[in-house]
C-alpha cells in the first residue's frame, strides 16, 4: 500500500527491530529499520506505541542514541525501570525481527545544531546519556571543531552505557573530554569516594561561564534540577542551559 | 505519578500543529514568565497531560486523548482536533 | 493501524464480571496527579461549604474530625480504566456535613488545595452516596492519595473524588471543573462509560 504522508504531519509507522545490543545489565539498545524516516537532529526523540492482543496500548517517548548520517538504522537505548510497564518489555522481551510502531523524529529545543560555534557541556544522569550520546556521535561524524565536555553520573562503573565507545572517542579525539561521577561505587583506584554531582564537579569539569557554552542536562528530575541550579549559580546564562527530565527514578 | 517537562509534549503537539512546538515560547498568564515550551513542568499520568508554568505553577495547557480526537485546552479555550 | 506487539501484556490486569465496561482490575493503588502534591499541615487545614447566597460554613481539622464518621467499603473506578474493588475508608458523610446548610442550589463545585476543581450534581452527594474521607485502610489518608482529606464519590469516575478537598461551593448552574473543562464528561457515570464530553 502506498501511503503518502502529508508534509510535516507526524504519522505512526511500523519499524522493524533489526538487532539488539546489551549496553549494561539493565540497558539495551534497539536498532530499528524505519522505512520512512526523514532524518533526525541529535537530541530528538521518537514515540513508541505498544499494543497488546486485547487492544490495550501504551505509548512512551525515547531519545534517539544514534546520529544520522543520511541513511541507515536508528538506535534507541532503553533503561529498564523495574516497576515500569513498557521498558521491561523493550529490554527483556523484544527480539530482532519484531515490529514496533513509532513516530518521529520529534522535539526541536533539546537539540544540538552543529552550526552553533560555541563549546558544549553535556551533563548526564543515568540514562540521560542517550540524547547526549547522539550529540557526541554527530560531532564525531562531522569532525566538528566545537569542543565537547561530558560529565556523566552513574551509580557504579557497570551502569555506564557506551563506556568502551566513549573511551575510544576520548582517545582519538582531543576535542572530547569525559568525566565520570560515581554515586554508589567507584572503580578501584578512583581518586574520590562515591558522591553526587556537586559544585566542585561542574566547576572543574564544565566550561567557565565566560565561554558561554551550550549546556545540555538530561536525567531524572531531581538530578536535572540539582545540576541546572548549580550551573546557574556558577554564572551560566539560564537560557543557555537546556534541560530534559526523564521519568522514573 | 511522574513529573516531566515540556520536551515530552513534542509528539502530541506535533500531531496537532504539524511542527515542533517545544522551541515555541510561552508567556504565563499568571506571572508573565516566559520560556520555551520545553521548560514547562508536565504531569502525567492523569486523566490527561497537564503542563504548568515552571515559575508559578499555573496551568498553561491540558491535553486529553479521547477515542477519536485530541483535546488541547489553553487557558479556557479548547481545541478539538480529530485524530 | 495498531500492529500487535508480540508478547506485550502491559500492566498486569484482570477482567472481572462485575466491573463497569472498559475497566480492568488493579490490586495496587495507582497515583494520578495533575500537579505537585500539596502538603497541608492539619493546624492550617480548613473545609468550607459556601452556599449560593454567600453564606459560609467552615470546619477546622479538630471540628471536622469530631463529626460523626463512618467506615465505607466501596469499589472505585478510575477513568484511566483501572478499578479497585472493596476499598475501605473512614470519613464524614456529606449528609452530616450539610445538616445545617440551607441551599436551593442543584450543583456543587468541589475545590482543592493546589487549585483542582470538579463539578457534581448536589443530589449525587446526598443520601449516603458521598463522604469526605480521611482514612484509607485504617491509616490516615496519605498525601499522594489526597490526604489530609478527599472527597469520596465512589459511584462516579474517581476524578470526581477530589483529592485535598478544601471547599464545596453551591452552584445554581452547572459549571465545568478542571478535567471537565478539558473535555471530560460533566457527570462521569462509569456504568454508562461517560468518560468524555459527548459520551
Amino acid at each position: 500500500m502506498v501511503r503518502a504522508a502529508l508534509p510535516g504531519r507526524l504519522s505512526w509507522q511500523a519499524a522493524t527491530v533489526s538487532a539488539v545490543r546489551e549496553e549494561t545489565p539493565s540497558a539495551r539498545t534497539l536498532i530499528l529499520d524505519i522505512p520512512d524516516w526523514s532524518g533526525h537532529l541529535p537530541g530528538q526523540h521518537l514515540d513508541l506505541r505498544l499494543t497488546a492482543e486485547d487492544g490495550y496500548s501504551a505509548q512512551r517517548s525515547y531519545s534517539i542514541a544514534s546520529d544520522w548520517p543520511g541513511d541507515g538504522p536508528v538506535e534507541i537505548t532503553i533503561q529498564r525501570l523495574d516497576d515500569g510497564e513498557v521498558s521491561p518489555y523493550l529490554t527483556d522481551v523484544v527480539q530482532a525481527g519484531d515490529q514496533i510502531e513509532l513516530r518521529g523524529p520529534i522535539g526541536g529545543w533539546f537539540v544540538w545544531r552543529a552550526a552553533q560555534p560555541v563549546p558544549v557541556l553535556l551533563v548526564a544522569g543515568g540514562s540521560g546519556i542517550v540524547p547526549l550520546m547522539s550529540m557526541i556521535r554527530d560531532r564525531g561524524r562531522r569532525r566538528a571543531r566545537q569542543p565537547f565536555r561530558l560529565i556523566y553520573s552513574v551509580r557504579t562503573p557497570q551502569d555506564a552505557c557506551y563506556a568502551d565507545e566513549l573511551r575510544r572517542r576520548v582517545r582519538d579525539d582531543p576535542g572530547l573530554d569525559v568525566h565520570f561521577v560515581y554515586t554508589r561505587k567507584a572503580p578501584d583506584g578512583w581518586p574520590a569516594p562515591p558522591k553526587r554531582i556537586d559544585v566542585a564537579t561542574l566547576n572543574s569539569h564544565g566550561w567557565p561561564p565566560d565561554f558561554a557554552p551550550d549546556v545540555f542536562v538530561c536525567g531524572p528530575t531531581a538530578f536535572v534540577e540539582t545540576a541546572a541550579d548549580i550551573l546557574v549559580a556558577l554564572g551560566h546564562d539560564p537560557k543557555k542551559v537546556r534541560t530534559e527530565r526523564f521519568g522514573g527514578k | 505519578m511522574t513529573e516531566l517537562d515540556g520536551n515530552s509534549l513534542a509528539g502530541d503537539l506535533a500531531e496537532i500543529f504539524a511542527r515542533d512546538m517545544t522551541a515555541a515560547r510561552f508567556t504565563c498568564g499568571g506571572c508573565r514568565h516566559t520560556g520555551a515550551v520545553a521548560t514547562l513542568r508536565v504531569w502525567t499520568p492523569a486523566p490527561g497531560v497537564v503542563a504548568r508554568c515552571p515559575r508559578c505553577g499555573d496551568v498553561l495547557l491540558r491535553l486529553v486523548h479521547t477515542g477519536g480526537s485530541v483535546l488541547l485546552t489553553l487557558g479556557t479555550t479548547r481545541l478539538e482536533v480529530p485524530r | 493501524m495498531g500492529i500487535i506487539s508480540r508478547g506485550f501484556g502491559g500492566r498486569r490486569r484482570d477482567s472481572a464480571p462485575d466491573l463497569p465496561p472498559g475497566q480492568y482490575l488493579t490490586h495496587d493503588f495507582p497515583v494520578l496527579s495533575a500537579g505537585p502534591t500539596p502538603r497541608v499541615p492539619l493546624d492550617r487545614w480548613k473545609l468550607t461549604v459556601a452556599t449560593e447566597t454567600g453564606e459560609k460554613h467552615t470546619w477546622d481539622w479538630e471540628q471536622f474530625t469530631a463529626l460523626p464518621s463512618e467506615e465505607i467499603t466501596r469499589d472505585i473506578h478510575c477513568v484511566t480504566k483501572w478499578s479497585k474493588l472493596g476499598t475501605t475508608w473512614r470519613g464524614v458523610s456529606l449528609d452530616t456535613l450539610f445538616e445545617d446548610v440551607e441551599t436551593a442550589a442543584d450543583y456543587v463545585m468541589a475545590h482543592s488545595y493546589g487549585g483542582y476543581t470538579t463539578n457534581l450534581p448536589f443530589e449525587d452527594l446526598l443520601d449516603g452516596k458521598a463522604w469526605i474521607a480521611y482514612e484509607f485502610d485504617g491509616e490516615p489518608l496519605h498525601p499522594e492519595h489526597g490526604g489530609p482529606a478527599r472527597l469520596l464519590v465512589p459511584h462516579l469516575y474517581f476524578w470526581k473524588s477530589a483529592k485535598w478537598v478544601n471547599g464545596l461551593e453551591m452552584l445554581v448552574e452547572d459549571e465545568p471543573g478542571f478535567w471537565e473543562a478539558a473535555g471530560y464528561h460533566m457527570y462521569g457515570d462509569p456504568w454508562s462509560e461517560q468518560r468524555y464530553q459527548g459520551d
